[in-house]
């Protein structure tokens, strides 16, 4: 039986543009207006037209869910993947096309949305299910289980502000997991978490799809997870479906696909962020190498661009590589240097590092890039926004070529009898 | 089994019932709202009674003692109360409501449901201050000796219609919030204006006859004249005055609703 039905499905976003302020003001807008004459209502579009641009997010997308699937979205950042999500869970409504859904619908596009620091643990299971859609009833008929699977039995008690950082993601998926929807929405919730808990969720996903015949559609970066766990897969680029069908094939295809495999200078002004990246700080230019091929075993130069849209403070950079399959391998961080910076409005400045010896073996890396300003505030992030081919280079033992062998370090090494 | 079709411009279609559907989220989200204030306040409750009490006793001063105007006979706390009570109940509802979608960002970015919840339920906080100090009114009429009259009855029908003449206004800020940051800045300049057009700290028979239907173009005015009416009695109400704040009520709650509607579907792209 057929759940999930999509045609056309288009959304398109208008993009302010080099605008001071992040959000519309009425005074701006009142203004504008008055300039006129009075001739024409304050709409956004009548300044729109020197400062925005319209995109498309998600444009013809059409595509069919049966009962029971477990379809995982895979695709870069900006290809629609969470747009997509949005749409299907009645967020933001689509600008073209339509979707037809059989049954009751649960999305959890964030771990413990509404959550409140100041509430208890079992305060927060009974605010987290009412915003899932959950009933009194229902929750309390699933209190203990949740309570359970989360592991806080002691905690119920405890304000979450005092949870660790781990305690309050497994309350928050505890809760979500007993939601009971004919079809769930998730996105890439599971990338919170450590390991042991991460198998604990992947295994309950499983159970609830197997088991019970709900259907599932889920947003990934974690090609494992994917492969783990859907009967399905579709990729979406840049808000296009470029590929649907086994998840081994879709993977395969994603992974191999070599558009975005660079060298030389990476321009990433245009990728689009998550909301409130990039607004105040934004990374323009990646330079690996100065262009170069990047070689295991040989120093790497890493240059990163960037523009300082609003005055910033104690300013930190980093990059850092991971496996496709969403597994973080090296971080370079400059504030583990201790090197910060405070900058004012408009400069344009670059930063630049070299390490003596990469050591990550020869393979295709996806690369992050960040931006954080003090011990937590994110300035701009893009995750996994270009791949990077290492390759060999002339001091690579043939060892690693052949057999990989992770990041190999040299070390000191001392021998004595005993 | 249920079945739901999503559409450009149409995604309201079955928007009252799942209003209906949500309203245990409604509850939730009052109860949280209601818990984190008395949890996060030192304070707590009696934070409810000193701000009106302080507020009353410093209006006697002023309009009573000072600048002599007449009450009608009855004690002027009692008096400056009885106005207290709905304007406070407005001004808090009023600014919780405005602000109400903007605090909530990370719901409505993340979460279905129908956004009127989060407003309607910020001025259920204001009810609870309300019927706090209530009961310090209670108190304060025991201590005068003041027994109130059959005309209480009245607040049955009085209290509803603050909370709607608190909704309809703080529905359209709260809307006009998400898109333009700087209304914030307006609210707290109209709670402050409105407390000094507002029959609060003296009567609305002071207003010169020719002037009182006009003067009633505040819809808080007939509130509180109803108010005053219920709780000190001692007046008469001024029957076409009381209508017309009715009606500027009416129609401000009407145009919220209709222009939160209108712009409701694209909170979640521009918030």
């Amino acid at each position: 039986m057929q759940v999930i039905k999509a045609e056309g499905l288009g959304k398109r976003y208008t993009i302010r543009h080099q605008s001071r302020e992040a959000y519309a003001t009425l005074r701006d807008t009142v203004a504008a207006a008055l300039k006129k004459g009075g001739s024409e209502a304050a709409s956004s579009r009548s300044h729109g037209d020197t400062y925005s641009s319209e995109f498309w997010a998600l444009r013809d997308v059409s595509f069919e869910v049966e009962k029971g699937d477990v379809v995982g979205v895979v695709g870069r950042n900006g290809a629609g993947k969470s747009t997509l999500l949005k749409i299907l869970s009645r967020i933001t409504e689509p600008t073209a096309g339509t979707v037809r859904l059989r049954g009751r619908i649960a999305s959890l596009l964030e771990v413990g949305t509404g959550f409140h620091p100041e509430l208890t643990g079992r305060e927060n299971i009974f605010l987290n299910g009412a915003i899932l859609g959950m009933s009194h009833a229902e929750i309390r008929s699933k209190f203990d289980e949740i309570v359970a699977f989360a592991e806080v039995e002691q905690f119920l008690d405890t304000p979450v502000k005092r949870y660790s950082s781990g305690m309050y993601v497994r309350l928050a998926f505890a809760v979500a997991a007993n939601l009971e929807p004919e079809i769930l929405i998730v996105d890439e919730v599971l990338a919170v978490g450590d390991a042991q808990f991460q198998r604990k969720c992947l295994g309950k996903m499983r159970e609830v799809s197997r088991q019970e015949g709900r259907t599932v559609l889920f947003v990934s970066h974690s090609m494992a997870s994917v492969r783990a766990l859907c009967s399905r897969g579709m990729w979406l680029d840049a808000g296009r479906i470029r590929l649907s069908g086994s998840p081994s094939d879709v993977i395969a295809a994603y992974l191999d696909s070599s558009v975005s495999v660079s060298e030389g200078t990476i321009a990433l002004e245009e990728i689009r962020r998550p909301p409130g990246q990039g607004d105040r700080l934004i990374i323009q230019r990646v330079t690996l190498n100065d262009g170069a091929p990047v070689l295991h075993g040989e120093p790497l130069r890493l240059a990163i661009e960037y523009h300082l849209r609003h005055a910033s403070k104690a300013v930190a950079f980093g990059v850092g590589f991971s496996s496709l399959e969403g597994v973080r391998l090296m971080s370079i961080d400059s504030d583990l240097s201790e090197e910060r910076r405070d900058f004012e409005q408009g400069h344009y400045g670059i930063v630049e590092a070299q390490i003596q010896t990469l050591n990550l073996q020869p393979g295709r890396y996806a690369l992050d890039v960040a931006a954080r300003s003090g011990d937590n505030g994110g300035l701009d992030y893009l995750q996994s926004c270009v791949w990077i081919d290492v390759l060999p280079g002339p001091r690579t033992p043939a060892v690693i070529i052949r057999e990989g062998g992770g990041v190999r370090e040299p070390a000191a090494w001392e021998w004595r009898s005993r | 089994m249920q079945e739901l079709l999503i559409e450009a411009g149409h995604v309201e279609r079955n928007y009252w019932r799942d209003l209906w559907r949500y309203r245990e989220l409604f509850y939730f989200l009052s109860w949280r709202d209601i818990l984190v204030r008395y949890k996060q306040t030192v304070l707590g409750v009696a934070w409810a009674l000193i701000q009106p009490f302080l507020t009353m006793v410093i209006f006697t001063i002023v309009f009573g003692r000072i600048a002599k105007l007449p009450s009608g006979g009855a004690p002027y706390p009692i008096f400056v109360f009885s106005a207290l009570l709905p304007w406070q109940f407005f001004a808090r509802s009023f600014s919780e409501g405005a602000a109400s979608l903007v605090t909530n960002t990370n719901l409505i970015s993340k979460v279905y449901f129908p956004r009127l919840i989060v407003p309607a339920a910020s001025v259920m906080v204001g009810l609870v201050d309300f019927l706090i100090s209530f009961g310090l009114l209670a108190v304060l009429m025991a201590w005068y000796g003041y027994w109130p009259g059959a005309r209480m009855l009245a607040l049955l029908i009085l209290v509803p219609a603050a909370i709607f003449t608190s909704i309809g206004p703080g529905l359209w800020i709260a809307a006009l919030n998400v898109k333009y940051r700087d209304v914030r800045y307006l609210v707290p300049f109209i709670v402050q204006l409105g407390l000094y057009i507002s029959p609060v700290g003296f009567s609305s028979d002071m207003v010169p006859p020719q002037w009182r239907l006009v003067y009633s173009l505040n819809p808080m005015v007939g509130l509180i004249d109803g108010f005053r009416w219920a709780i000190v009695g001692r007046t008469t109400l001024y029957l076409p005055g009381i209508l017309l704040s009715l009606a500027v009520s009416v129609t401000f709650l009407a145009f919220g609703i209709w222009y939160f509607r209108k712009t409701e579907r694209s909170f979640a792209d521009v918030i």
